[in-house]
């Protein structure tokens, strides 16, 4: 059992700690909002970016480029900021590892 | 939580209620491997990406059965352009066969007529009781009866096309038969309804069928509300672009129609027309109130937003454009499906008897066609917020198109063909 699922596991005795508590799948929910447009698990099925395996760093510096405006885009820089940058390392991180 | 002889009593119920599911209850706990039953009702945008997300998410360990009255998925997202003749009913229809053979859930094509959510079963018209461990309501809308003097029993006289299928092609089919010079009146309701830019996209599209095919027609749009309700600056422009032929009247509250002589009586005016599409008035889907869950204005669903549970009724998650819905987040396919996964995280989680989890995050994206190639966005992001409770919108996030155009014309197609994918591929 790692940390977080320990973590999820207090969160089960004591309901004051569950809000303290990081999901166990919180990578995987996150990138879940991501799969209406890019595919399921980030394997767009044409028309979009595939995100599955696609190296974290370049995603992420996507994102940030995204996020500060210098690359453009047509709805992507209004998207990214309502995540966090935690949020973003998560997601991203999580397609990279997807195959 | 149930135990595994919970499931098994529950499953029991089932079989002895059923002689037709029967087979599938044996099945579902003849492995000894199954964490629970998930059934689902309603397999739209809410309820096929559920069904997935559970089967795909627990590696197939949860039985899953989708209840569904109509044999294909048929979308409403994309059907405008269908009315518009942009588009075939075959673009917007997506089989079930990729859930049942790829994602083993178990498809039963029926109407449900009761919810017991005491005895934790669903009665269906054809297929007997079914027993469940954890409930998926994902019922959509209905129209309120009685809303519009005149209207209820009319819908073949005058469609709604706000559930696409059948009402798809009758409204299709009546603005291919009027003459040139005929009115085309629509009519919308008050927020909230399914689909805020909706009407407005439908009212383009329409007018751009007309304009190249009978130009001098006329779509006159009686909106119930003050203004336009989604997008209202491109909207306004797009409706510009259409002189002469879109006229938008706000503050046009229907009390009721006239189906022989196709006339809308307003508040103050009086309105013929030689096609009335009326969205009526709606609210949560039928079943989500005979089961009796409870409901804000008497008309949407009140759900615990990090389990998606109706508040009071545990074990009954409910998804898409029958919740009362949070600030700002619109009832919509996207958002539906955005609701699924967080519903199908949490039954999970719960299953397993860990907590939910705490913090999740939902978005929207809608595009509407303003012609049929250029398209305007509305996007927003939602993050929970523990102290109200409910998602929020996050501030600075999200917006609209700079202008209409053609790249997202192009997105807006990859968008229906990634999220249909995302349902039921």
């Amino acid at each position: 059992m790692n940390l977080k699922h320990a973590l999820a596991m207090l969160g089960l005795v004591g309901l004051s700690a569950a809000a303290q508590a990081q999901d166990p799948n919180l990578a995987r929910n996150l990138a879940a909002t991501c799969a209406n447009c890019h595919g399921t698990n980030g394997h767009s099925v044409g028309g979009m970016d595939s995100l599955a395996g696609e190296a974290q760093d370049k995603l992420m510096q996507k994102l940030m480029d995204f996020k500060s405006g210098d690359k453009p885009a047509t709805i992507m820089h209004q998207i990214v900021k309502g995540y966090t940058d935690e949020q973003l390392t998560l997601i991203t991180a999580w397609f990279a590892a997807q195959k | 939580m149930f135990t595994r002889r919970d499931f098994l009593k529950t499953a029991g119920i089932a079989a002895a209620g059923s002689t037709t599911l029967a087979g599938l209850s044996a099945c579902a706990t003849a492995g000894g491997k199954s964490r629970g039953h998930v059934v689902i009702v309603g397999g739209g945008y809410g309820g096929a990406t559920a069904a997935k997300y559970l089967r795909m998410w627990s590696n197939g360990t949860v039985d899953v059965t989708l209840i569904e009255r109509n044999p294909t998925f048929i979308s409403c997202p994309i059907s405008n352009l269908v009315i518009g003749g942009v588009k075939q009913m075959e673009d917007i229809t997506v089989g079930y066969d990729n859930l049942k053979s790829k994602w083993g859930v178990r498809i039963v094509t029926d109407e449900v007529t009761a919810i017991d959510t005491d005895k934790r079963t669903v009665a269906t018209a054809r297929n007997g009781s079914l027993g469940y461990d954890r409930l998926v309501l994902s019922p959509g809308i209905d129209f309120i009866p009685g809303a519009v003097g005149g209207l209820d029993g009319n819908q073949e006289r005058i469609p709604h096309a706000w559930k696409a299928g059948p009402q798809t092609v009758l409204l299709r089919k009546q603005l291919q038969d009027m003459a040139d010079g005929g009115v085309f009146a629509l009519h919308i309701p008050k927020v909230p309804y399914r689909c805020p830019p909706g009407p407005y996209e439908r009212a383009c599209v329409v007018a751009n069928y007309l304009r190249a095919a009978k130009p001098k027609s006329k779509v006159l749009v009686l909106d119930s509300n003050e203004e336009i309700q989604s997008k209202k600056g491109l909207f306004t422009k797009a409706f510009e672009s259409y002189k002469g032929l879109i006229e938008y009247v706000p503050n046009s509250s229907l009390q009721s129609v006239d189906a022989a002589s196709l006339t809308a009586e307003l508040e103050f005016d009086s309105v013929k027309a030689d096609v009335l599409n009326v969205i009526p008035p709606m609210r949560a889907g039928d079943i989500a109130l005979k089961a009796g869950l409870p409901l804000i204005n008497e008309r949407w669903v009140d759900i615990d937003w990090l389990t998606m549970e109706a508040k009071g009724v545990p074990g009954v998650h409910v998804l898409g454009d029958a919740l009362f819905p949070a600030p700002t987040m619109p009832k919509s396919g996207h958002m539906a499906n955005q609701h699924a996964k967080v519903a199908a995280a949490a039954i999970l989680n719960l299953f397993e008897g860990i907590a939910p989890n705490p913090t999740p995050v939902v978005m929207n994206t809608c595009y509407s066609f303003v012609d049929d190639r250029n398209v305007i966005h509305v996007a927003s992001v939602h993050q929970y917020d523990a102290e109200k409770k409910q998602p929020m919108p996050v501030q600075g996030a999200g917006g609209v198109s700079a202008a209409a155009n053609e790249i997202e014309g192009k997105a807006a197609l990859a968008w229906a063909k990634n999220i249909w994918a995302d349902m039921l591929a």
